[in-house]
Parts: structure tokens; sequence; C-alpha cells
């Protein structure tokens, strides 16, 4: 009975999926899961159970999608067949999804693996059902209040989370300490980090969070923070500190927007990591995919050769030719994350010729105050020009005003593509314009190149 | 005027290491940029956990807000002393302006949902309580329109156009606010739940505190409230005083946009 009830739900989700895609021309990456579940309610749970290695789910608030792509692309490497929610439709109703494509009428899975990017807030509901084998812990930073509430309510479900682990293993970032004060409760955890000193800044950011021991409430006291909050720390009081990661990068070396080289270093053997991933919040999201993959067999060859190859996809730092014109397109969705790709295009040095893209629909984040936590003050003084985009480009105005950017170099154009265009125009001969935008704005950027063929659609990334 | 002598504004910042959850900092940075940008000279004094507050050495104070952990220990750090130096600065005539979790801990106390009462400085006249965890939070951008009182006189003050007497922003909070009989509201609300989502009013006004769910944060694209709160400090010291004017078309644009788009 349950077997039928699965492929009748299997069957409703498919049919579902060609329909969209039919009428809509749209990706169909979450209603045929609503639908699939609609027949059959423990359907996550029965399609998860049929693939022969387990799942791997990747949460945290900034690089999901690249770890998880990441992942996929080591393991497939390695020769396992890879299910994976690939356009960030990261809730359940996403997963099910992912689960019903890959899924036979007669309720089989053709894959041994999944490899799921789950939002941060729903991860209980996945873990629960999916019962996972891996779950990598990337980072928690202070993302869409108005949505996910205070950052301590996202670690506490990942706590609940847990609960759900019976015998999998848990891979966490050492140097965030609201991650490692979830992950160091698990038995089998397996924590990885930045072993580099001279990475590190003098102090930490304004939009630093989780700076607070989680078990005595005063502050962590930092020898190194490489990123927002993330760093070497200590607790001056009860002397919980950063867990000795069990596999580091070391010997960062970054090149701006063209990526950077690392040393992996693992328990056995250490490799040398060439990467196009721009930013140190890539190194991250390398270590959290090398360590999951290490942990299901794959060798660090097949790590270093896959990262090697990886090109930054669907607005992480993706490179578009225009007209002959380089444009790089960085997702900026929160201070933590906006901070990083500041760093990463004022990194070469050269005046700045950007877009900034900022809308506010729910998937940004209604609330737009976050961006007066982002240090915009990087950019004063080094910026040829800036086009503000969005709906909420006005306020993005008054917000570079307060930084301090002269103003002659700042406009305002809320349409995505005629800003676009504008920037396009203010390039001059070799010069690669950086596009910022917030994720619907992204979102909108990409489907306008997509309809000139420059980009392809999400959903068939 | 601006110039003739050169005219100090002393901004104290509350717990900015704790109470800083909605871009809090950026209130603080329109203070001095519009100060600075008058040829005042603006100096800005952060006041962390258990570090004393002198009430004659600031005449702006400015609180946030924060998560709940952070709002407990605050609670009790101003409970200890500040709380005091902060009344009676404001007794003296020193401006104050708490937001969010900060405007709560200027009432008389903060009842939760389940658990210890958390007790308030009784600064303003309010109280806050939580209804209940399966009460919605209010969410959502917030339009109010300011009492004649507060509105109004700006317009003259600054002597340009102002932004008129609305005030835009963003709220968030699950606490339900009511004022007392010697608080003011700040405004009513024209879009948004304000103080609880049902008599309209939002903020709290009493001598020149102000005490508000507006964040966004609040004063960039309010900017004749900016300047309202940047007059009323220096007249502690400086006796009348009239701002210069301020080209503030971005500014307006911002909150003018904010209106069309969330506006009735």
């Amino acid at each position: 009975m349950s077997h039928l009830r699965l492929r009748a739900g299997i069957a409703a989700g498919r049919l579902s999926a060609r329909l969209i895609r039919l009428i809509a021309a749209g990706g169909a990456t979450t209603m045929p899961g609503r639908v699939a579940a609609a027949v059959d309610p423990q359907i996550l749970a029965r399609l998860g159970r049929r693939l022969s290695q387990g799942s791997v789910l990747i949460t945290g608030t900034n690089g999901k999608t690249t770890t998880a792509r990441l992942l996929s692309a080591v393991l497939e490497r390695a020769g396992r067949g890879v299910v994976a929610n690939r356009a960030g439709a990261n809730l359940p109703s996403g997963i099910v999804s992912a689960l019903v494509r890959a899924g036979t009428l007669s309720g089989r899975i053709v894959g041994d693996v999944g490899v799921f990017e789950v939002d941060e807030a729903a991860l209980p509901l996945v873990t629960e059902p999916l019962r996972p084998r891996l779950l990598v812990l990337g980072n928690l930073f202070r993302d869409q209040l108005d949505r996910y509430g205070e950052i301590d309510l996202v670690a506490d479900r990942w706590r609940a989370a847990l609960a759900h682990l019976d015998g999998g293993t848990v891979i966490y970032n050492a140097d965030d300490p609201l991650v490692s004060d979830v992950g160091r409760t698990h038995p089998a955890g397996r924590p990885f980090g930045i072993e580099h000193p001279g990475l590190s800044k003098a102090t930490l950011e304004h939009a630093a969070d989780g700076r607070y021991c989680y078990r005595c409430g005063v502050p962590y006291s930092y020898s190194a923070v490489h990123l927002a909050h993330l760093g070497t720390y200590r607790c001056p009081r009860c002397g919980t500190a950063r867990p000795s990661p069990e596999v580091a990068a070391e010997s960062v070396q970054l090149r701006g927007a063209a990526g950077g080289t690392f040393t992996l270093r693992a328990p056995t053997a250490s490799v040398l990591i060439q990467s196009s991933l721009p930013g140190l919040y890539n190194v991250y999201n390398v270590l959290a995919a090398a360590t999951a993959a290490l942990a299901l067999g794959a060798s660090l060859e097949d790590v270093a050769a896959t990262v090697e190859e990886f090109r930054p996809a669907f607005g992480r730092g993706e490179e578009i030719l225009i007209e002959g014109h380089r444009v790089v397109m960085l997702l900026a969705k929160n201070p933590a994350g906006f901070n990083e790709v500041l760093r990463t295009v004022t990194a070469a040095g050269e005046p700045l010729v950007g877009v900034i893209a900022i809308n506010d629909h729910i998937a940004d984040g209604r609330d737009i105050s976050w961006l007066w936590d982002v240090d915009f003050e990087l950019l004063a003084g080094r910026c040829r020009a800036v086009v503000l985009s969005g709906l909420r480009a006005p306020e993005m105005a008054v917000r570079l005003k307060y930084a301090g950017l002269d103003g002659a170099a700042v406009e305002v154009e809320p349409d995505l593509e005629r800003a676009l265009r504008i920037g396009l125009r203010r390039l001059a001969g070799g010069e690669t314009l950086y596009v910022m935008p917030t994720y619907t704005a992204m979102l909108g950027l990409r489907a306008a190149l997509a309809r000139r063929g420059l980009v392809r659609a999400s959903w068939e990334d | 005027m601006a110039g003739r002598t050169t005219m100090r504004l002393r901004v104290c910042h509350l717990y900015p290491d704790l109470l800083n959850l909605y871009g809090d900092r950026g209130n603080i940075m329109t203070l001095t940029r519009r100060a600075a940008w008058r040829g005042i000279a603006v100096e800005v004094t952060e006041v962390g956990l258990g570090e004393a507050l002198r009430p004659e050495a600031h005449d702006l104070f400015f609180i946030g807000g924060g998560e709940d952990r952070q709002q407990v220990l605050a609670a009790a750090d101003l409970r200890a002393g500040t709380g005091g130096a902060l009344r009676d600065a404001v007794e003296d005539g020193a401006v104050l302006l708490a937001v969010c979790g900060g405007y709560q801990l200027m009432g008389h106390a903060y009842l939760p949902a389940e658990g210890e009462p958390l007790r308030g400085i009784g600064l303003l006249d309010l109280e806050t309580r939580h209804p209940g965890k399966g009460r919605r939070r209010l969410i959502g951008n917030l339009i109010i329109r300011c009492s004649g009182e507060i509105g109004g006189r700006c317009g003259g003050e600054i002597g340009g156009r102002c932004g008129g007497e609305t005030l835009v922003g963003f709220e968030n909070h699950g606490g339900r606010t009511t004022l007392g009989p010697s608080a003011r509201p700040l405004g009513r609300v024209e879009r948004g739940g304000g103080n609880n989502g049902e008599d309209r009013t939002e903020g709290a006004v009493y001598r020149h505190a102000y005490g508000t769910y507006l964040h966004g944060p609040l004063l960039p694209k309010n900017p004749w409230l900016a300047d309202h709160l940047i007059a009323a400090a220096l007249r502690r010291t400086h006796g009348e005083v009239t701002l210069a004017p301020l080209d503030d078309r971005l500014e307006r644009a911002a909150h003018e946009a904010a209106l069309r788009r969330f506006g009735r």
C-alpha cells in the first residue's frame, strides 16, 4: 500500500513538473515536491531511504549553493550518481522535487547519494524524515531577521536537528563559534577551519555576530579574525575554545575576483588547491565540501582536480561576457556576505565600476536595515562609477552618501536591465563590471541575460 | 547660525556592541554626518556594560535593539546605575532616542510570554507585554504620522522643506506596548502595527526622550527627525539654534519611495 502511494506521489510530482515546464517555462523546482507530498506525506522519508549511499545536507547562512555544487562535482568525479537540488530550492518541497525528478515510476531512484542544500531555519524539517548520513554546518550570520528571527533561534533549531542524526557525522566550521557550539555537542563531529595566522584582521567587523560564549554569555576573546566573527577564539571564563580542525586550509593566497590558492591539509596528507572561486568565504566553502567528500571516501586528488575545474555559477562570482565586456556577478544578501564581496572587488586596487541592486522581496528579506551594517565605507574613494538599482535603490543612494562616496560617481536606475546597460557604458577598455545583487535582483538580472542567451536559466545549470 | 561659533554635539551611544540588531549604527552615522556637514564638532562616546554614564557629559543619547539574551544583559546594567543617570540627563533637557528593544527597556517593564518580568528604568511611562507564543510578531514596513508638535515644529526650525510629518521604517517586535498617562505617542500609525497593533499609537515622547519601534534605520530616511534631535541637543548647551539647511534630495527620495511603496 505504502509503495503504491509512493509511486502515485512520484507520478503526480513528475506530471506536475511537465505541466509547469509546458505552461510557465519555469524551473519546476518546488511545485512537483508539493504535489508529490500531497499524495504521499511520507514521500521524503521513503525516497530518501532509496538512496543507497544516503544523503548529505548542507546548511548555513552563506555558501550553501556553492558548497553543494562543489561536493556534487567531487562525488561525480569519484563515480557516484548524485541527486541534488541544484537551483537553490532549499525547503523540503525543493528536496522532494529533486528526488521525484530522479525517481522512476516503479519507485526507484536513479542515483546513489543525495546532496541537498537546506534552508538554515528549515533544517529539522528535513533531518527528521531524511536521517542524513552527513550534515554540513557552514556558518551562521545575521540574515533576514524578519524571516528567520534571531540568530540564536536558528542555532537552537540546528541543535534540535542533531537529534535526528542517529549514526551520522556532523561536519562543521571550527572558526565560527556559533556553529562550533552546536557541532561540538555531537559525538561524531569533524571540524574544518583556516590555519593561517597572517590572514587575520585587526578587529571584528561591525556586523559580527555570535561573539558570546553559549555557556557563559561572556564575549569570546579572539587571537585571529578571518571574516565577520570567524576566527580563533576562546571564552575567557570557561575556556571553551575553537576546536582544532581535522581538515584545514593553510598558506592561503587570494587574488581578488580571480580566486586563490591554498594548501588543503587532511589528517593523512595535503594537496595544493587552485580555485577560481573568489574570496575567503569561498575558501570556507571549498573546505566544507572537501571535508564532506573525504568523509564519503573521495580522494584528495578528486577534490583538487574538481576545484581547479570548477567555475563559479549562478550569480556566485559567475563570469559573463556581454558585448566583449567581462561582467562578474557576486550575490550579496547579508552583511557578512556583502563585506566579503566588497573586499573581493576592491582587492585589485583599481577604481571600481559596479552595479549594486537591492530588492526587498520576501526572499531578500523585506527589512533592508542590514544595508547599514555593511561596511560600504570601503568603497569611498575607490569607485569610478556605481549604478544603484532594484526596488530599494533610493535607500541605497542614501547609504552610499553617508558612507562618504562622491555623489558624482553614483547613479540611480531602479530598472535592473537598464542599470546593467548603464554600468556597461561606464567601462573603459578591458575593465570588469562588478554586479552585486541581492537574491531576487540576481534572479531578475540572470533572467534578463538568459533571454538574450548570455547565461543559461538557473534550472538548467 | 552654525559656523559663527563652533558648536559641539556630544553623542552617547549606549551598548553599541550589545544592542545593534537592525542597522542601528545608521542612526549614529546620520547624526554625526549631518552635524559635521554644518561645521558642528561631533563627539561620539560609546558606553558599554559596566561603564559609568555621566549625565552631564552628553546631550544626545542613543540606545538600539538587541536579541533577547543581549537585552537581558543591558536591562541589568541599566538598573545598576546607567538608567538613573539617563533619567537625570533627560530631566535636565538632554535628548534620547530609543529604538525597539531599547525603547522597551525605557518603560516600566517587559512581561515575556513565559518567565520572569524584565524590569525597565521607567523613564517612559509605558509597559510592554508579550501576548503569548501563538500570537504573531508585528513585522513589516511601518509608516506613522507625527503629532503637530514634533513634525510641525521641525519645518520651522530647519527652515527648508522637510520630509513632511511622516516617519517611515520597519518594525519587528513581539511585545505589545501600552502607554501610560504621562507618555504621549510619537505618532499615529498609517500602515503597520505600531505600539500594540490595536490603538494605532506608535512610539512615545516624554520631554526630549523619544522611543519608537521604527528601525530601518530610522534617521537616514527621516532626516527631519534627525535634525530635530540635533537642534534639541545643541540647545541644551548653546541656547537658541538654527540649523543650516542641507541638500536632502537623496534622503527625501528614499523617504518618498518608501511612502509610495508601502503607503496606502
